[in-house]
């Protein structure tokens, strides 16, 4: 019997935020990535246009991160003791856009300066050609002495500062607006946060598509259920025709993964919880695809593995079936 | 056609008796309209109004049960496409598959030790809950042994997965009693499946690769008598599944469409790293059962933890059990704090002390499942309670120095707890969890 394939009809759209500029752009990437403009919940192509990929970020820190896992250490080797490097590996590796994390503390263990972050910024724009992504430590009043030169000395790349949340976005969000920057702007696993600060960055005259929501997330077992229907609501909130939440969304799957016991402790863990390496890679990936499913546009990942599979499962979820 | 609270209130006796347990018959009937109670509490229904409401007071979506030896599986009766609407209700059944052609011991040695898997996760012991047998030979016999010794290592539910009738019956009639999941019958052998479906009281799997397709088989097969069945909506990729689950659940759920009104079960794939993917989206987006190929602890035990996740009920916090908490093998000597049993506030305490390799007790009070800022402002989180739980769980008997830290956005308590706690030190300690490294470096 013919069955009606039943399609929720839908007045609003996701804002496209352009992230990175060209030499023609004003800037020296030499690809940009799009992301946003979808017009349905993630992956129904069968009743709206989903004209851009949801895009992996690969993050990197500015100096060899000693807190991160040995498991991702190993996997990125040499790379990791210089952000430069680590940035051609991660292009390598697949990653649609770096993410440079800036650590509280320099390599010499001293705080980190103005001077090293601009530095460390500009090896990595000069060593990859992919949008740029920095994220300050997430100290307030650091953050701003950090990410203002940088916004300065990068003038028109188009790069995404983070990380603007309610009690510092003034100051991110002049410097991306006096330098053709965009912002990242995190809220915690709320949607009327999300909103709230959406207008506030709105209202100092930051056009919304140089804006990425970040409703953060927690990982797999620590509370993904929380991010997970957040998103879902702030998508589906979009897609009703509600402006202040039409922005793409960026979760740091990777982050919050390699925070958890599961992915950073080898030793001394139940015998149940398997294989260390393949379940912490795991737990990355079954974060971020859920996260996906749910209707992130950027998933910042760690490890290479996880962003090898990950990508493969964008593929399989942009693959637009044949009409019927 | 699903009915509102007003058109089948018309058809209740009107008499606000209360033997459904309602105050009013309109309030049963607002009740059914949501699908919350079942028509038979009301006692007084005439057998007219019955077989008008029967329409309606089906769930749109089939309760389908596999049992086997006390041990059941449940898939359907769910009402929402997101689970922030309501809640998602029958958690989705986790099989393992084996095929007879791998021979008696090796599906023994494959199936015990995931028989026997249970891991835990904040308080609980999840486990997978069956088995999927293949007949890989075709042949009965061969399809018997292997069920025999799946049976020998594990007596939790089946799914008998053949196409050839002669083949099923066999494997049947080896689980007489029980109630496999009969995978499955198609557009070439549904009559036959169906009436060995009719035979054990099985429920039944439909396979089909278009939603018409599978609306065909089941009116056929509902047409037979087999009321019980299952859809496996078959698909290449990720995003072709995606969209026929999600399709059959909005067709079932807003349109009320019956013949797509089933559970949905789907495979997960042969290759271990697809497969952790396809689960995961299996579980997010609307299967019932999901059938895995390979047992690897590292992957069931992500699956299992997300399926738990997925299908917390939103208005019910989980909780962690109050009580002292070691971290790092602490010492006597080393730092007591305070916080929440709410499973988050907790986990991302207990996280940051744990990642940052610092020695600690954690005192997680019984806020009713609060976060920190929510319990205050609602009382669950006062001077009182945490003088309580101090108390209550002998904290002072295991810490050489009696200093308690308090999360920062209750310094206002310190105070109080001073007073409740007279030979105790009263420390604040940072707002957020991220921050709480650096002040036990600096400040303890």
């Amino acid at each position: 019997m013919p069955v009606e394939i039943p399609k929720d009809t839908w007045t609003g759209a996701v804002r496209e935020v352009t992230i990175g500029a060209t030499a023609a752009e004003g800037g020296t990437r030499a690809t940009t990535v799009t992301i946003g403009g979808a017009t349905t919940m993630p992956f129904m192509h069968f009743e709206g246009s989903i004209p851009h990929r949801p895009v992996i970020a690969v993050e990197i820190v500015n100096h060899r991160p000693d807190d991160w896992s040995h498991l991702l250490l190993d996997a990125w080797g040499d790379a990791a003791n210089d952000p430069a490097a680590w940035a051609k590996a991660a292009e390598q590796a697949g990653a649609d856009l770096i993410q440079l994390s800036l650590n509280q503390t320099g390599a010499d263990g001293n705080p980190i300066t103005p001077e090293s972050a601009v530095t460390a910024t500009k090896a990595v724009l000069e060593a990859s050609g992919l949008p740029l992504l920095v994220f300050a430590p997430g100290q307030a009043e650091l953050d701003n002495e950090l990410l203002v030169p940088i916004a300065e000395a990068t003038k028109g790349e188009r790069i995404v500062l983070g990380i603007a949340e309610d009690k510092n976005y003034r100051t991110i969000v002049a410097a991306a607006l006096a330098n053709d920057h965009l912002v990242s702007a995190r809220t915690a696993m709320d949607v009327n946060l999300a909103k709230q600060l959406n207008i506030l960055i709105g209202d100092m005259g930051l056009p919304l598509d140089r804006v990425i929501m970040d409703p953060t997330t927690g990982a797999l077992g620590y509370g993904i259920e929380y991010g997970y229907s957040v998103m879902e609501r702030l998508r589906l909130a979009a897609l009703q025709g509600d402006a202040m939440t039409q922005l793409p969304m960026l979760v740091t799957a990777g982050y919050e993964t390699w925070k958890t016991k599961e992915a950073k402790v080898g030793e001394g863990v139940p015998q149940e919880w398997g294989d260390w390496t393949a379940r912490a890679i795991n737990w990355e990936v079954v974060t971020a695809v859920a996260l996906l499913e749910s209707g992130a546009d950027i998933v910042v990942l760690r490890h290479p593995e996880s962003i090898a599979r990950v990508r493969a499962a964008i593929d399989e979820l942009m693959a637009v079936p044949a009409a019927g | 056609m699903a009915l509102t609270g007003i058109q089948i209130y018309k058809l209740l006796p009107q008499t606000n008796c209360k033997d459904c347990g309602f105050p009013t018959c309109l309030a049963f009937a607002m009740k059914l309209a949501a699908k919350q109670v079942e028509l038979s509490s009301c006692p007084h229904v005439s057998e007219e109004a019955q077989a008008q409401l029967a329409e309606s007071a089906a769930p749109p979506i089939r309760l389908v049960t596999l049992k086997a030896n006390g041990h059941e599986v449940k898939a359907g009766n769910e009402t929402v496409m997101f689970r922030h609407e309501k809640t998602f209700y029958h958690k989705t059944g986790l099989f393992v598959r084996v095929r007879d052609d791998e021979g008696p011991d090796a599906i023994k040695a494959r199936v015990a030790p995931a028989d026997a898997y249970a891991v835990n996760y904040v308080g609980m012991d999840l486990t997978l809950d069956g088995f999927a047998v293949e007949s890989a030979s075709n042949d009965p016999a061969q399809f018997e042994a292997a069920i025999a010794a799946v049976r020998s290592a594990s007596q939790r539910p089946i799914i008998l997965i053949s196409r050839d009738p002669a083949v099923m019956a066999a494997g049947l009639k080896a689980l007489d009693g029980e109630s496999p999941l009969i995978y499955g019958a198609d557009a070439a052998n549904w009559e036959a499946m169906a009436a060995l479906a009719g035979q054990h009281s099985a429920p039944l799997a439909v396979i089909g690769a278009t939603l018409d397709e599978l609306a065909d088989l089941t009116q056929k097969i509902q047409g037979a008598g087999v009321e019980d069945m299952v859809l496996h909506p078959v698909a290449t990729t990720l995003g072709a599944s995606l969209a026929l689950n999600t399709q059959i659940r909005r067709l079932a759920l807003k349109k009320n469409f019956r013949p797509l009104g089933y559970p949905l079960i789907a495979f997960a794939g042969n290759d271990p790293v697809g497969e952790t993917i396809a689960a995961t989206q299996a579980i997010a987006k609307y299967a019932g059962f999901v059938v895995l190929d390979h047992f690897a602890p590292e992957t069931v035990y992500s699956l299992l933890v997300l399926r738990e996740n997925i299908y917390t009920d939103p208005q019910k916090p989980i909780q962690v059990q109050p009580g002292v908490y070691e971290i790092n093998n602490p010492k006597p000597e080393d730092p007591v704090m305070v916080t929440t049993n709410f499973s988050i506030t907790y986990f991302s305490v207990a996280n940051e002390i744990e990642g940052a390799g610092l020695p600690g007790w954690l005192l997680v009070t019984d806020a009713e499942g609060m976060s920190v800022l929510t319990a205050w402002a609602a009382g669950k989180f006062d001077a009182e309670r945490i003088a309580k739980a101090v108390k209550q769980f002998s904290i002072a008997d295991k810490v050489s120095k009696k200093r308690i830290v308090l999360p920062g956005h209750v310094a206002v308590l310190s105070g109080e707890l001073e007073e409740e706690l007279p030979d105790w030190e009263v420390r604040v300690g940072p707002r957020e969890a991220v921050d709480l490294p650096a002040f036990m470096k600096q400040a303890l």
